[in-house]
């Protein structure tokens, strides 16, 4: 096996010593496990629409659903003011990304745990799970993407230039669901309590969010930056001007980031202090 | 070639075991123990927190080399250590103490068909589980089809593997492992499964990986295969390291351990819950041949079970019985102490006094594996005085056993010497 000996020769060597204190993150590591992330990614997302009869139309079906109930009661019933758009789009543009986000936090927050098998017996760098989990998101939100365009184009609006703005946009989402992800799972690890809290958070998180109403209802001034300290306040208000144009981002936009930046910095240093006892205590 | 392959130094692992309210598993509990540390740390500076008695130490300054095509045993007995020495070796989990240094791949076989999902198909679950074990998708191409050959599930090969019967599931997941091609191979009680032709072919694949000069660290129950395919072998106890030997004097220190802390079981005045019968039982104990209490004997050898107990009062017709069942449940014999009819006669009345009665098993009847004694003291069909299903276990190993120069398992309970002629014609 000449063909092994030349890969022991290049293999690094590996040390194990007591793990203290906190870690760098390896990003060099996770790039070489980038195909493990792919394939997680994909048993994700293959593995949630086996044996559904609809399979990947829920995907379609879900956003389409959710925007009628919303339009019934917050657009006809309750004559929510939709920024002068027709409250189905104005809606729907709001629950894409905010599904993705809710959809990549939520299998992120128990991804962990739901893989402790894999976690007890087999060593990788731990952050390709949650990060797995927050890339299948991006599957059905592509899905529902398409369709949300269907919907505009019935409506007759058609995206401009702006619409490139989507790309930052979205990846913001991302980042928000992966920074909350980080340290809920691996709170979740220990407490079991998380996975419990999980679906009450999103549900508070999406109504302190300008999804069923326009960022307007909240009082300019003081009231309006704390709104913005919400980082999908940004991603939903830039996710609906970069597709039908109205109240451009702000001054919350850079608030939101810097939030995220934050929250994301601190959960890679809390994921990383906690994955070493990820095996013992899970 | 005398290049390192592994070097550990010192290695220690503690857990946190038992003591439910000292585990915040919840954010309750957190609180709550915050609240009691915060307290204690008032009362009582510094930390005595690795002598805690809600902590053991799984393993205790564990030191060794291995050198590159090696193939090295470990052995032990439940919870020796052996299983959390993998875990560090493999990276799993971090040593609390020490340290070590690993030079190339390691691949390991710490449980077959680890990651594999049931609702995906056999091809779909080979790229999965070769990623998660380590493979490059261009390296699982390569190998795809011999993968499939090996595990010889063909043309289901697209059908979801939960419709795979079990032996089918552990072949396609070996044959992923087995074609895993690290430096080091840390394998772990893979041969504990499947049917014997499988664990014939397994360790014909892990003899090739030996062959080819990788190096191994191999755990196993199963001293045959140890002494098969190791040539030097370590023996963990209770965390640390007993023995480095070549294999044939390890595996002999291993089963000559004084194992006398199983292989007993006494019945104390509580556990019979205070009833004042005429029959009290005392102890079971498992014997080998030299007398000695042993959790694990020799089938080769044979053994004996005594069982010693106290009668308050005569009893006529009283029986002593003993059931060997395996730990599937499946009973493997029932014999009492007066089925000679001479024994019948002499205690067809025992007066009252202390007994031991005694079951000599004989040489080359079982085959390896765990085994459960069960207990019954009953005048027939009049009275049943005791009787325990699960009494004691003890462990039968299979080292010079008819048949042991082919190290497979043998399918049955029992194994025993035939005579055997075979004509030429």
């Amino acid at each position: 096996m000449e063909n092994s000996q030349q890969q022991g020769k290049q293999s690094p060597i590996i040390y194990l010593r007591p793990s203290k204190g906190w870690l760098s993150i390896d990003f060099k590591e996770l790039w070489r496990y980038r195909e493990l992330i792919f394939f997680l990614t994909w048993r994700d997302i293959k593995v949630r629409y086996k044996q559904a009869v609809l399979g990947i139309s829920w995907a379609v079906l879900q956003p389409l659903l959710t925007t009628l109930i919303f339009t019934v009661i917050f657009g006809i019933l309750l004559k929510t003011p939709s920024q002068d758009l027709p409250y189905p789009l104005f809606s729907m543009s709001a629950l894409l990304p905010w599904q993705l986000f809710s959809t990549a936090l939520q299998r992120s927050s128990v991804s962990l745990v739901g893989n402790a098998n894999l976690l007890t017996k087999i060593y990788f760098p731990r952050l390709a799970i949650p990060l797995s989990s927050v890339f299948a998101a991006l599957v059905d939100f592509a899905v529902s993407f398409v369709v949300l365009l269907l919907v505009m184009a019935y409506y007759q609006y058609w995206p401009g230039w702006n619409i490139l703005w989507l790309f930052p946009i979205v990846l913001l989402a991302l980042l928000t669901a992966l920074a909350v992800g980080l340290w809920l799972s691996a709170l979740n690890v220990q407490y079991r309590d998380i996975q419990h809290m999980v679906p009450f958070l999103i549900q508070v998180w999406m109504y302190a969010s300008p999804i069923v109403y326009p960022i307007e209802t909240i009082p300019e001034g003081v009231w309006r930056s704390l709104y913005g300290l919400n980082p999908m306040v940004g991603v939903i208000q830039g996710f609906r001007w970069a597709l039908l144009g109205g109240t451009p981002p702000d001054i919350t936009m850079l608030i939101s980031i810097i939030v995220v930046v934050v929250l994301l910095i601190s959960g890679l240093y809390y994921f990383r202090r906690m994955e070493k006892t990820f095996a013992d205590v899970v | 070639m005398s290049e390192l392959a592994i070097r550990v130094e010192n290695i220690s692992k503690q857990y946190r075991i038992g003591l439910a309210q000292e585990r915040p598993d919840t954010l309750r509990d957190l609180l709550m123990m915050g609240f009691r540390r915060f307290k204690h740390k008032l009362s009582r500076k510094g930390s005595g927190r690795y002598d805690d008695p809600g902590h053991i130490w799984a393993l205790k300054d564990v030191s060794f080399e291995v050198e590159r095509g090696q193939v090295l045993g470990i052995v032990g007995r439940n919870g020796a250590g052996k299983s959390t020495l993998l875990k560090i070796l493999s990276r799993v989990t971090d040593p609390t103490e020490g340290y070590g240094e690993i030079h190339g791949r390691v691949g390991s076989l710490l449980e077959v068909g680890t990651g594999f999902h049931p609702e995906l198909s056999g091809r779909e679950n080979i790229y999965l589980n070769g990623a998660i074990l380590g493979m490059r998708r261009e390296e699982i191409n390569r190998k795809f089809d011999e993968i499939v050959e090996f595990s010889e599930v063909g043309k289901f090969i697209d059908t979801p593997v939960k419709r795979f019967s079990s032996g089918m599931y552990l072949r396609l997941a070996f044959a992923v492992a087995a074609h895993l091609e690290p430096e080091i191979l840390v394998v772990d009680e893979v041969l504990a499964v499947g049917d014997a032709e499988f664990q014939r072919k397994c360790l014909g694949k892990m003899n090739d990986v030996a062959q080819e000069g990788r190096t191994v660290l191999f755990v196993s129950h199963n001293m045959s295969a140890i002494l098969r395919l190791t040539q030097e072998t370590i023996v963990l106890d209770q965390g640390k390291i007993v023995l480095r030997a070549p294999t044939p004097e390890a595996v002999d220190h291993y089963l000559n351990m004084g194992l006398t802390k199983q292989g007993e079981r006494f019945w104390t005045e509580e556990e019979l819950g205070g009833k004042s019968d005429a029959f009290k039982p005392e102890a079971l104990r498992v014997l080998n041949t030299d007398g000695k209490v042993v959790d694990t004997v020799n089938a080769a050898e044979g053994f004996s079970i005594e069982f010693e107990y106290q009668l308050t009062e005569a009893i006529s017709g009283l029986r002593v019985g003993l059931y060997m069942m395996t730990t599937r449940g499946e009973y493997v014999f029932t014999t009492f102490d007066t089925d000679d009819p001479e024994l019948y006669q002499e205690y067809s009345v025992r007066p009252a006094g202390h007994y031991i009665s005694k079951c000599h098993i004989p040489p080359n009847l079982m085959n390896e594996g765990r085994f459960i004694l069960g207990l019954n003291a009953s005048v027939y069909r009049i009275r049943r005085y005791f009787q325990e299903d699960k009494a004691l276990t003890f462990t039968v190993d299979v080292t010079g056993a008819p048949g042991t120069h082919w190290p497979e398992q043998r399918l049955g309970p029992v194994r025993p010497q035939f005579d055997w002629d075979i004509e030429h014609k």
